[in-house]
């Protein structure tokens, strides 16, 4: 008659579906019974991994600690030495003036041996080159290639010059191309300063255009730092490309050069900075830094002491948790533990 | 007299529009609710069951010879009409349907039918967008979502070039993205839609061509009102068409309305005597005619017209119109008139889209959005602050400093450049801050929460488990978003008959003459066989379904012997197999000697008394107006129906009168106990009486429905008299209901009892067992049943929720003071206090016991919406089972809303019946049952499924697994943003508050879309705490959902907390170990995206509890992925980052520091999370490890569904 009065009527085992019978087929997926792995945290799980990590992170703490204390590192701050006495209340007058002398001498003493190659830095502290406004101040396609001269978006204020022809680079990141240089000598005898491949060799290579070439750069009223030599392409300009290359803290350091003859210790060192970027306007401070590197960067305590923490953290850990389950051991899945076994007088 | 007149129109129209709700008006009937009894009076505008005497023509009457003399000749057709219907209709005929509402239908002439109105066409559209309209309407719908506005907002913010800080794609992707998902899984759904219209609308009917004088073949859609169709056997109906003829010379169509009110027994319809004979056909092309009926209204019980045949008007109901979406059953055709089509069909009008709920968890989640939006605006303040505070202190330095550059130089006139004083900036930081952080509002979630469900969807329906054999149906999921309030059910309200009970009646045992005769235990076809089989004209005729038989009365009835009580049992069954409105059928079956002969009623308990008949030897074989063939012990017999007085919910009886072979008349009556009781002579057979209510008693107490059966022989006077008040009754203009249930009243008097039947309603398979696992769960479980008490409590005991060592409450009243006095009793004597105070008082003072409630309808009028609510309250809330018995749809929902309105707990109700459908749409989560009573239910339902003891597989495992998985998904979510977030904001602090990050704007829009989004969903969909076997092993364990203990406010706040430490790890380890170096931004933000990526995959690695390849592959994957997507972006020469990440890779430093952040970020939660679960192990923590050291699930025995519940 119809199909559920068929089924309902008669005996069940006489109940047949006509048609195609609804029933889900069944697979391992869609039961939801895929074989799978239960972890659960054990005793011994729970130890283990504490004893583990301990025995990751303590040797690699000491050997990163080790390769930092074996960095060695001379940082001379001139910000403030590098100003005669008598324009020390005006600073900002020292370093916008064009007439003023910007040559700076200091002796520096090597504290241990360096080996070659050592990385000559500059670093500037409370320059925020992380700015909104400053990262964004540039022009990739215009760094690139040539035809895209003129495409001086996100530039402004350093787009154009006021009759309107474009800035090569523009934007205030190349405008800031920071303009001090360092010579050194020991006994009178000058150090190279290598600054060939001191930038990314992608970025020489991709990023700035050999084609391109300076154009109207510092030419405003107001000169933000370097200028560039208008014959030698962008890609050329190494300073530059480490300059473009945008910290992400504000206090950062850029390479400068590479001097490559190992320096011996107590050998003294003598430098001369012209002094001419303008960081006292905003209370920068600028430093200069020698430093040897190791496979874990400069000198930089931090990582090592931190892995050695965590790792002495983690023996604590393995030795409290194994004290904790001795002292209050408790079966695993003991049906007794169940709050209704536990508890019997209901909830 | 006009006032009465007026009563009955009204009574009509009510009982029109609201017998959806009336069906099951428990505390009426005599027996449990309308669907298993005779139905008449339950629902007397359906005027769908067969009513013999309405059919007596004088055809049939020319045939009557047997018994000629007390033949009853009227020229009207409608005079017999015994019912009430026929009066309510004759009453609305009388009522003028005003032209100005009603709808003019010129028979067989669709162009002139009714100008004034623009009707639609035949075919319907369940498809709700076109694809024009595809992409406006679907993005209108989409934003509906508050999120996705604010989304929008931000992004139409970051076009605004000072707050640019992402690019202008890059802003919009994500948005775009959740945008398309959505879109394309709607256009999918939609598309389905179209085709499944298409389909439709192009089926094909035959439709009268008045030029072409024949019917022909037309599209469904072509279809046309006032067209002129003919429907064969079997096929459906193409619209709501008023019947103008049928194979059936007295104008009889069977139509079957399992798709519209999903009642599976077959409905019957009338066409008017006055079109029957001359059917507008090949003959008679051209039909004149004029319908006035109703607009069109969703009431698919109700329908009020009229029709102008040869100037006379005839009045046309509920019983002449057949309608979209019925079959036609046992009639060879029929022909009638387009009425009303595609989409003011009554069936149309009455789909409605699935309901929407919001689950909890969700709503608990706006709670928690609120709360990060709180946070993301104190982080935006905190930045613009102190941005504020930082330009004030370097007002003299931004002159000249080279990275701000205040002044533009350029030209000759000295201006700011992009400055507008600090009030401004502080303003423009507050914005830009909020584009940067935007991500704390995670946008991902809804998207990924929609797909869980959609996946958790898709293992409830294809779990083997909640597939019903019986009745070929899967688990249905009908709302969308409330899968998780599956886990968090407290309490679940249930119907009793065919949700705790199959609704499939048996007849058990009778008591006749005092004498119980219950000793069936032999199914009839091994025994007796010669009863069910009948051998006439080389034909052998089987029931459809076979009875038990008490061998005892096997004999009684068959040795013919002339005692009193042997005399008294042929009665009783002839009494059985005639007093009903039961149609056989006779079925064909693939033996062509063998027929089936099938019983078609509306009342399951009548087919259940005529099967019972039948095996006993008294088998009903045809059943016309006039008269009744019944073979009695193997010799046909003809029996006159010479009168019969239906149902109704007064009386709760109903009668026969009989013209029997040896000329005598008699008047068989059955009904409830306490109805006949009260007619019965007591001067006689007072022992039999006492007998009979004994044996009641003791079936009642066995959970059986019982029936008391009696007779009288009338007298010729007593007959003639009767015949003419009924004559005079059923002619009546005016209140002719009324007189003819006086004329009942009078003649159902005096009367010999027979005996008494005890029908079995019997339980659904696994049903105690899963009332008892629910109970376990810390579930209530209430029953509302339209049952008598004695019946409800039987019931309850045999499915376990009533035991023995309870005590029970019984309310039952009849007026408010006792009422209160019961209430104020049961609170004083088990020591109920509030809730509210001291619950350790209380469950030491209650010593323990537990506690039954038993209340009843009519006390719950009293309860129900007046102060006395909250006593009742107090008392249902201590007691561990809640039974009302005799209660009325409404009075279901009233109770559900008890609880709701007063508790935050979850209420789930359970029914099959459309009487269930208001308690369902009132519980939190509905529960239909497509079962026997109809698809109302399941139309309202959330969830649809076909057994009762479904729910512990659904609530168990699926409600578990849902509410874990989501509400993990949901914390998770937060927690992945918020880490995001706080890195950007750590970071933010080092750029002079000027909102640069360092992670670049790519990797920031993809996050939480593609870096981290897969695996989440994966895990919400896939991830199991614990295996099928545990948790139904355990049914506590359900608990914890009840307590919110996957999603609150304290995990939320650890969630937080924990992400504020990984986000410190995340940039502070970098930003030490890197701080007087040379590293750039970029691999700075290199860093961190891998960085954060790596840790919340990690995160969630440890939190997974089950790890299968799926899981593997998109964890990993993930990571994977992101590595390559860092790749890419940094191989784009375009980018100020480019390279970056190779140059990073090749560091000591760079791998150290990820190593570093990593155990450092998870090292907190990590012992956190040891210690949590060895020292304070939750229950489910306890099962998981029972589950793994156990080996519980170790063997294949998973593919074994819960034996407990698959065999009985």
């Amino acid at each position: 008659m119809n199909r559920k009065g068929d089924s309902t009527a008669g005996s069940d085992g006489a109940a047949e579906p006509r048609g195609h019978s609804k029933k889900p087929k069944y697979s391992r997926f869609t039961q939801q019974e895929l074989p799978a792995c239960k972890p659960i945290l054990t005793p011994a799980i729970v130890i283990s991994t504490f004893c583990f990590l301990t025995i990751i992170f303590v040797p690699i703490g000491f050997a990163s600690l080790t390769a930092s204390r074996n960095v060695v590192e001379i940082v001379y701050e001139y910000d403030v030495d590098c100003i005669p006495q008598e324009m020390q209340n005006d600073k900002l007058a020292f370093i916008q003036s064009s007439v003023t002398d910007k040559a700076c001498t200091k002796t520096l003493i090597v504290p241990k041996n360096m080996k070659a190659p050592v990385h000559v830095y500059y670093e500037l502290d409370n320059f925020y080159q992380n700015h909104r406004r400053y990262v964004k101040s540039r022009n990739d396609k215009q760094l690139r290639s040539k035809e895209y001269e003129r495409e001086t978006t996100n530039c402004a204020p350093e787009a154009t010059t006021s009759d309107g022809s474009p800035i090569v680079p523009c934007g205030l990141i190349a405008w800031s191309l920071f303009n001090d240089t360092y010579s050194f000598a020991i006994n009178e005898k000058v150090i190279e300063v290598n600054k060939k491949n001191i930038a990314w060799k992608s970025d020489k290579e991709h990023k700035f255009g050999s084609d391109v070439y300076p154009k109207n750069f510092q030419e405003g009223s107001l000169i933000g730092g370097a200028k560039l030599n208008a014959s030698i392409p962008l890609s050329e300009h190494e300073d530059l490309i480490v300059w473009m290359r945008t910290a992400a803290l504000p206090q950062f350091r850029k390479l400068y050069g590479r001097i490559e003859t190992d320096l011996s210790a107590n050998e003294q060192i003598t430098v001369t900075i012209q002094n001419n970027y303008n960081t006292y306007s905003f209370e920068g401070r600028k430093k200069l830094v020698l430093s040897t590197t190791s496979w874990i960067g400069g000198k930089n305590d931090f990582l090592g002491i931190a892995y050695l923490v965590v790792g002495g953290l983690c023996l604590c850990l393995a030795m409290g948790f194994t004290a904790l389950y001795s002292s209050k051991p408790r079966t695993l899945g003991d049906p007794s533990y169940l709050s209704w076994n536990r508890n019997p007088d209901g909830h | 007299m006009g006032r009465e007149e007026e009563e009955e129109v009204e009574e009509a129209i009510m009982d029109g529009t609201t017998t959806s709700q009336k069906q099951d008006e428990g505390p009426c009937h005599p027996t449990p609710p309308s669907s298993h009894l005779p139905k008449p009076i339950s629902d007397p505008p359906l005027a769908t069951r067969p009513d013999p005497l309405s059919l007596s023509s004088s055809r049939h009457h020319r045939r009557r010879s047997s018994v000629p003399h007390v033949s009853i000749d009227s020229p009207d057709p409608t005079v017999r009409h015994g019912s009430r219907n026929e009066s309510e209709r004759f009453a609305s005929s009388q009522r003028e349907l005003a032209d100005a509402v009603a709808r003019l239908v010129f028979v067989g002439d669709p162009g002139s039918t009714d100008p004034r109105l623009k009707l639609p066409g035949n075919s319907v559209r369940t498809a709700k967008y076109s694809p024009l309209t595809f992409l406006p309407r679907n993005l209108f719908e989409q934003f509906h979502r508050l999120a996705y506005i604010y989304f929008l907002v931000i992004a139409i913010l970051n076009q605004l070039p000072q707050f640019a800080v992402f690019g202008r794609g890059a802003s919009i992707l994500p948005l775009a993205i959740v945008l398309l998902v959505t879109a394309v899984k709607d256009a999918y759904e939609d598309w389905r839609r179209h085709r499944a219209d298409r389909i439709e609308n192009n089926r094909v009917s035959s439709v009268l061509d008045p030029h072409a004088a024949q019917f022909l073949s037309k599209r469904w859609k072509d279809v046309r009102v006032g067209e002129v169709l003919k429907v064969l056997a079997d096929e459906s109906i193409p619209c709501d068409m008023v019947l103008l003829a049928t194979s059936d010379p007295t104008g009889v169509a069977y139509v079957q309305t399992t798709n519209l009110d999903g009642e599976s027994n077959l409905k019957t319809r009338y066409a008017k005597q006055e079109t029957t004979s001359r059917p507008p056909d090949e003959a008679h092309p051209v039909a004149a005619g004029l319908i006035r009926c109703e607009r069109p209204n969703r009431n698919i019980y109700g329908f009020l017209g009229n029709m102008e045949v040869d100037g006379k008007r005839v009045s046309l109901g509920p019983s002449n119109i057949i309608l979209r979406g019925c079959e036609l059953k046992n009639t060879a055709w029929v022909i009638g008139v387009a009425v009303y089509t595609g989409s003011e069909t009554k069936v149309m009008l009455n789909s409605s889209g699935a309901p929407s709920k919001r689950s909890r968890l969700e709503t608990q989640m706006n709670r928690e959005t609120l709360l990060l939006s709180g946070i993301l605006i104190a982080l935006c303040l905190v930045v613009s602050i102190c941005n504020g505070i930082w330009m004030g202190n370097h007002k003299g330095d931004l002159e000249f400093a080279q990275f701000f550059r205040k002044r533009d130089y350029s030209d000759s006139d000295d201006k700011n450049y992009n400055y507008y004083g600090i009030g401004m900036e502080v303003f423009f930081a507050f914005l830009m801050s909020v584009i940067v952080f935007q991500i704390m509002i995670p946008i991902s979630l809804y998207i990924s929460m929609e797909l869980v469900r959609l996946g958790q969807a898709f293992f409830m329906i294809g779990d083997t488990n909640l597939y019903d054999e019986s009745s070929n149906s899967r688990f249905q999921c009908r709302a969308l978003n409330i899968n998780e309030d599956l886990g968090q059910i407290k309490y679940v309200f249930s119907d009793k008959t065919g949700t705790l009970t199959e609704n499939k009646m048996e007849f058990q045992c009778a008591t006749i003459g005092g004498i119980d005769y219950s000793g069936g235990k032999v199914a009839s076809h091994d025994n007796g066989k010669e009863h069910s089989i009948l051998d006439c004209a080389d034909q052998i005729w089987k029931l459809k379904m076979s009875v038990k038989t008490d061998p005892e009365l096997v004999m009684l009835l068959r040795s013919k012997c002339e005692t009193e009580q042997g005399k008294r049992a042929r009665e009783f069954f002839l009494a059985l197999a005639c007093c009903n409105t039961i149609v056989p059928l006779v079925v064909g079956t693939s033996d062509p000697n063998e027929n089936l002969i099938d019983y078609q009623g509306e009342s399951p308990d009548e087919q259940a008394l005529v099967y019972a008949a039948a095996s006993y030897g008294f088998v009903l074989i045809e059943r016309t107006s006039g008269h009744i063939v019944i073979d009695v012990l193997g010799d046909r017999q003809r029996f006159s129906v010479l009168g019969l007085h239906e149902f109704d919910s007064d009386r709760k009886r109903m009668s026969v009168i009989i013209g029997c072979p040896d000329n005598t008349v008699k008047l068989f009556v059955k009904g409830a106990d306490s109805s006949m009781f009260g007619i019965i002579e007591k001067t006689i057979d007072l022992g039999i009486i006492r007998e009979t209510e004994t044996n009641l008693h003791a079936y009642s107490s066995l959970g059986l429905r019982t029936l008391v059966v009696g007779v009288r022989e009338l007298s010729r006077n007593e007959f003639e008299e009767w015949k003419h008040a009924y004559e005079n009754a059923s002619t009546a203009l005016i209140g002719r209901g009324r007189l003819l249930r006086a004329l009942a009243t009078n003649i159902e008097r005096d009367l010999h009892i027979l005996g008494a039947s005890g029908i079995e309603d019997k339980l659904q398979q696994g049903v105690p067992e899963a009332i008892e696992s629910i109970r376990q769960a810390g579930i209530k479980v209430w029953v509302l049943t339209g049952d008598k008490q004695e019946t409800a409590i039987s019931i309850g005991f045999s499915c376990k929720l009533l035991t023995s060592d309870m005590a029970q409450i019984v309310i039952n009243s009849n007026s408010r003071d006792s009422c209160k006095k019961s209430l104020q009793d049961a609170v004083a004597r088990y020591a109920i206090i509030s809730p509210s105070h001291g619950d350790s008082v209380t469950s030491t003072a209650r010593a323990k016991v537990p506690l039954a409630l038993i209340i009843d309808g009519t006390s719950l009028v009293y309860v129900l919406e007046t102060e006395l609510e909250e006593e009742l309250f107090k008392v249902a809330t201590v007691c561990d089972v809640v039974l009302c018995c005799r209660v009325a749809p409404l009075q279901k929902a009233g109770i559900v809303a008890l609880i709701k309105n007063r508790t935050d707990d979850m209420t789930l109700a359970i029914g099959d019946g459309a009487n269930d459908v208001s308690m369902i749409q009132m519980a939190d989560v509905g529960i239909g049952i497509s079962g026997q009573e109809g698809r109302q239910a399941v139309m309202a339902s959330d969830f649809a499924m076909g057994q009762f003891r479904f729910l512990v597989p659904l609530l168990f495992v699926h409600g578990h697994w849902n509410y874990q998985r989501m509400a993990y998904m949901i914390l998770y979510n937060f927690y992945r943003n918020s880490v995001f977030v706080f890195i950007l904001f750590w970071y933010v602090l080092y750029t002079a508050y000027s909102l640069t990050t360092a992670i670049t704007e790519w990797s920031s829009v993809l996050y939480s879309v593609i870096y981290t989004a897969l695996p989440t969903i994966v895990v919400g969909i896939l991830d199991k705490d614990l295996s099928r076997k545990t948790l139904i092993k355990y049914p506590q364990l359900y608990m914890s959902g009840q307590q919110n203990e996957k999603y609150n406010l304290r995990l939320f706040m650890l969630t937080m907390i924990d992400s504020v430490w990984q986000s410190v790890a995340i940039f502070y380890i970098p930003y030490l170990a890197y701080r007087h170096s040379t590293v750039d931004g970029s691999s700075l933000g290199d860093l961190s995206t891998l960085a954060v990526v790596i840790l919340v995959n990690i995160h969630l690695a440890m939190d997974v509890f089950r790890w299968n390849w799926i899981t593997h592959a998109s964890i990993w994957g993930c990571i994977v992925a992101t590595v390559i997507c860092v790749i890419v972006i940094d191989s784009i020469w375009m980018l100020p980052g480019c390279w970056a990440i190779f140059h990073i890779m090749r560091t000591g430093l760079f791998w150290l520091c990820l190593l570093g952040i990593v155990v450092a970020g998870m090292l907190p939660r990590f012992i956190m999370k040891a210690l949590t679960e060895y020292f304070m192990p939750s229950d489910i923590q306890i099962a998981r490890e029972l589950e793994k050291l156990q080996r519980l699930n170790a063997t294949a025995t998973t593919e074994i569904p819960m034996s407990t519940f698959s065999q009985p």
